[in-house]
């Protein structure tokens, strides 16, 4: 659509940029400030240059986070892309179950989020919950409280169940705008399934995939309460994933100058990533 | 390249077709010579989508045979069939250049790689994408994709028939032209059946040898261009094609003759005996003013270019006549006459009596 | 494999209940039977649960704070985010795009990041601890999305609209109100949806934020499961009443579900 220049259109986006920028730059500035000053309490404060970020860049309590939290994230977006995309395909795309599905698939999508940590906290406990009990009666051991292995295993799964829905709601959302045209005229040049999907629904469903791997990455980069709920980031550290060990060192430690070292960095490795992924993705777009 | 031949062929979208209005398709039997160029032609919803559908086996009808030369394909699925069809909107696969589009269908029959190279460079010449090959498909303007759809088509050897619906929807006016005359040319070239669904008749009349026109589920005509100007077999045909179209009055029938409010018209066929109510048929073309004839009141003159269009009101009803721009108009009162040779006596809709066999 | 593929659905679907279904069942039982043995459904029956919860104001007033701070920042998001969109559809001005690019990293702000300076701002403006400062906290994340949404709907109905009303002799706010609000209703109604969504699911934000007045459900559920012990029925009888919203919201919208995941533009 061609848009015309009209610098007036400032007047409608003041009203967002005001309530945005009241909340996104003075708490942000809050952050930064904390981050090059030292404190000893009494609101007494000491500039301490970069020393933080030195500190939080170096401890290795940071990069096992880090390490924890790229190996969550990208071990989610594994399965759940594929498998998101896979029921898409499966679904139906007429009749009355098409309604069915998509309100009973977007379901988890509308529990709170510690209702799902708890709900799953209940599902897997080994001798009351269906999923621990099913899996012990079955012959695992299973405890994920006790065995780190166990609540990965439980937190994978749990936010397999939370987010999948997602991106097949999405998928779903990009293959029913395929004009049946094009599966006709596959049919025609006798193209196979494989091809249908290569040359056209994947085609017609990056857009889509792109939001939804986006929305995922950054979700799961920032994923707090579930995990904190299910887990409490233990056994031990086993699942501590980067927000959690951020509100531990912040709301529990109040040691607010590394908290604040340590929330930057994080917010400019999520902004960081999601642009390499939003460029990567779209880069062949505009040809 | 095959003769094409429908018998007895329904269909129906629901599953117990009771009324007459639930056949998408009524029964028809129809023969598409080999090497033809045909048009489908027909009002919005009147079935020629469903009918070019069948044909192409994207729909399985749900009565009688489609039979290409002497095999019977009802049941085979479109790539087993061996046609092309080129649809309303174009279809390419955007992620792959021009070139890989042209030699989709013939890698998924597994064709060596230099056949396809020799078989798409010819193809790209014909439709003049050569200097376009290594472009993303995705980038090209309408009118290219839909060269493109048919250059998919034409790639294969094996194509039985060429279908195309309504393939010029969205192109721009100034280039459909050019594209109706490449389509033309390239069934001069190549001598393939080609059927041509639209609801434009200067599309159907322009590109087709043999125009089959149908109206709700029904063929009403087949015929040459000049066979339904001047013969309509009924007065949908003569009312849709042309322009204006038929004029179409009601009648009173005495002894087989037609009278127009009292006055005797001479017509070239005969109303059955039974018959009381009909309508006359005639084109705009054949009614001339004259000194004798049907008393009309002149309503408006409006001018189209190289003739007159003259609404004039007669007996009630209007009735429409061309003449030649410079001829005099009268004014207020005039004399209609029609001519004898071109004038017809229809009955519901169809052409009646000698010459007239529904 | 066409005749199998209702399978793939249905197993997901049914992995999807599971969980729910034990929470829900969990919630007709009393707690003997929860701790003392393994059932598939309630032997024993209860409405004990909820009993508690619907007579107790410290639990039920937590899903009407919920429910107001939820509703306050659905409506505070949409009606700012409304011109904003409009803007990005219809216009082009100074800084258009890195504006909406710099909205739209706030989306991906970490809620553990602004926990800890939303409460000393809002403290530092006196609205801690009130329904304000959660939906204006949420309002940091909804609004980028909201805009985005509304701006993608709003790109799909033509330009010429707004001029034949303009035409027409409509003034701007009267064609914005009376006819360019209803033509996009349904991109309204998805937007109004994902703000109801994250505002309803949040807990990191609505808890650092509230101390008793603002208490949002979510918050009571955590506190009563550790302070009163492990009462998990009591758990599980709450969970099972969040539930109920957020599935009401979804069968409304339920026809709009697969346009508004695509935000409105595929």
């Amino acid at each position: 659509m061609n848009k015309t220049v009209n610098q007036k259109a400032w007047f409608f986006v003041l009203p967002v940029l005001l309530l945005v920028a009241f909340n996104a730059i003075v708490p942000l500035m809050t952050v930064v400030n904390y981050s090059v000053q030292e404190t000893f309490g009494d609101n007494v404060f000491f500039w301490s240059g970069i020393s933080w970020f030195e500190q939080v860049l170096k401890s290795s309590r940071f990069h096992e986070a880090l390490g924890r939290q790229l190996f969550f994230t990208f071990t989610i977006l594994a399965i759940e892309v594929p498998l998101g995309v896979i029921i898409a395909l499966a679904m139906p795309r007429k009749g009355p179950w098409v309604s069915v599905c998509l309100v009973l698939m977007a379901m988890p999508l509308l529990i709170p989020w510690n209702v799902v940590g708890a709900m799953w906290n209940i599902f897997g406990l080994p001798e009351i919950g269906l999923l621990g009990k099913t899996l012990n009666t079955l012959g695992f051991d299973y405890n994920y409280t006790r065995q780190p292995g166990a609540a990965w295993f439980t937190l994978i799964l749990m936010d397999v169940w939370h987010w999948t829905s997602l991106v097949v709601l999405l998928a779903y959302a990009g293959l029913v705008s395929i004009p049946d045209a094009y599966y006709q005229a596959a049919k025609i040049d006798g193209a196979s399934s494989w091809s249908i999907f290569r040359y056209i629904q994947l085609p017609k469903m990056k857009r889509v995939l792109t939001i939804a791997i986006l929305l995922r990455f950054m979700d799961s980069f920032n994923i707090y309460t579930e995990p904190s709920v299910l887990t409490g980031g233990g056994p031990g550290n086993s699942t501590t994933l980067l927000s959690i060990d951020l509100v531990k060192i912040a709301l529990g430690q109040f040691d607010l100058g590394p908290a604040a070292a340590m929330s930057l960095i994080y917010f400019l490795v999520i902004l960081l990533m999601s642009w390499i992924f939003y460029t990567v993705m779209t880069r062949n777009e505009d040809q | 390249m095959a003769k094409i031949t429908l018998s007895h062929l329904k269909h129906s979208y629901y599953p117990n077709p009771t009324k007459s209005e639930d056949w998408a398709l009524k029964e028809l039997n129809l023969e598409w010579d080999d090497g033809g160029a045909y048009a489908l032609l027909g009002p919005s919803g009147c079935g020629k989508t469903t009918l070019l559908n069948i044909i192409s086996g994207l729909l399985i009808p749900s009565h009688g045979n489609v039979i290409f030369d002497e095999e019977d394909v009802t049941d085979l699925p479109p790539e087993e069939r061996h046609i092309a069809q080129v649809f309303q909107f174009p279809v390419v696969y955007d992620t792959m250049t021009v070139y890989d589009n042209l030699a989709f269908p013939l890698r998924n029959r597994g064709i060596d790689e230099e056949t396809v190279k020799s078989r798409v460079t010819e193809i790209a010449e014909m439709t003049d994408l050569t200097a376009m090959l290594d472009r993303r498909a995705s980038g090209l303007t309408a009118d290219g994709k839909q060269k493109i759809s048919l250059g998919r088509g034409l790639v294969r050897n094996d194509v039985n028939a060429i279908l195309f619906d309504e393939p010029l929807t969205v192109i721009d006016p100034h280039l459909k032209f050019q594209l109706r005359s490449k389509l033309k040319e390239l069934h001069q070239r190549i001598q393939n059946t080609m059927i041509y669904v639209t609801h434009d008749q200067t599309e159907a009349l322009t590109f087709a040898d043999k125009v089959v026109v149908m109206n709700v589920g029904e063929v009403v005509q087949i015929g040459t261009p000049e066979e339904l100007f001047e013969t309509p077999q009924h007065t949908f045909v003569g009312h849709f094609i042309g322009s204006p179209g038929m004029n179409v009055l009601p009648c009173e029938i005495k002894n087989g003759a037609a009278f127009l409010n009292g006055s005797k018209i001479t017509t070239t066929n005969k109303a059955p005996k039974d018959i009381k109510k009909a309508e006359i048929g005639v084109r705009p073309e054949y009614v001339t003013f004259s000194d004798k004839g049907i008393d009309a009141d002149i309503v408006k003159v409006s001018d189209a270019g190289r003739f007159n269009i003259v609404d004039t009101m007669c007996a009630g009803q209007s009735v429409k006549l061309l003449v030649q721009e410079g001829a005099s108009i009268p004014t207020g009162s005039a004399k209609l006459a029609f001519a004898p040779n071109s004038t017809r006596i229809y009955s519901d809709g169809w052409l009646v009596g000698e010459g007239g066999a529904k | 494999m066409k005749r199998a593929s209702w399978l793939i659905p249905t197993i997901y679907i049914i992995f999807l209940m599971l969980p729910i279904y034990w929470l829900v069942s969990m919630s007709f039982k009393t707690t003997n039977e929860i701790l003392g043995s393994f059932t598939l459904w309630p032997q024993n029956f209860t409405l004990d649960n909820y009993r508690v919860i619907f007579t107790d104001p410290s639990w039920y007033m937590g899903y009407v704070n919920s429910i107001i701070y939820v509703c306050i920042n659905t409506v505070l998001s949409v009606s700012v985010a409304l011109p904003a969109a409009y803007a990005f559809s219809r216009y082009r001005f100074l800084g258009d795009k890195h504006l909406f690019f710099w909205l739209l990293t706030n989306r991906m702000a970490p809620a553990a990041v602004f926990a800890l300076p939303f409460f000393q701002l809002y403290s530092a403006i006196g609205i801690f601890d009130t329904h304000l400062a959660v939906a204006l906290a949420h309002t940091l994340f909804n609004i980028p999305l909201a805009v985005w949404i509304l701006e993608g709907f709003m790109s799909g109905v033509p330009k010429q609209l707004d001029e034949t009303a303009y035409v027409d002799g409509y003034s701007f706010p009267a064609f914005f109100i009376k006819i360019f609000i209803p033509t996009i209703a349904a991109g309204i109604g998805v937007a109004a949806f994902f703000c109801f969504m994250f505002s309803w699911v949040e807990l990191l934000l609505a808890k650092t934020l509230t101390a008793v007045a603002a208490k949002p459900i979510a918050a009571t559920m955590t506190k009563t499961a550790s302070s009163s012990g492990y009462e998990l029925g009591l758990l599980a009888a709450a969970g099972t009443l969040t539930i109920i919203p957020g599935a009401i919201v979804i069968y409304f919208v339920r026809n709009y579900i697969a346009k508004g995941f695509a935000l409105g533009r595929v």
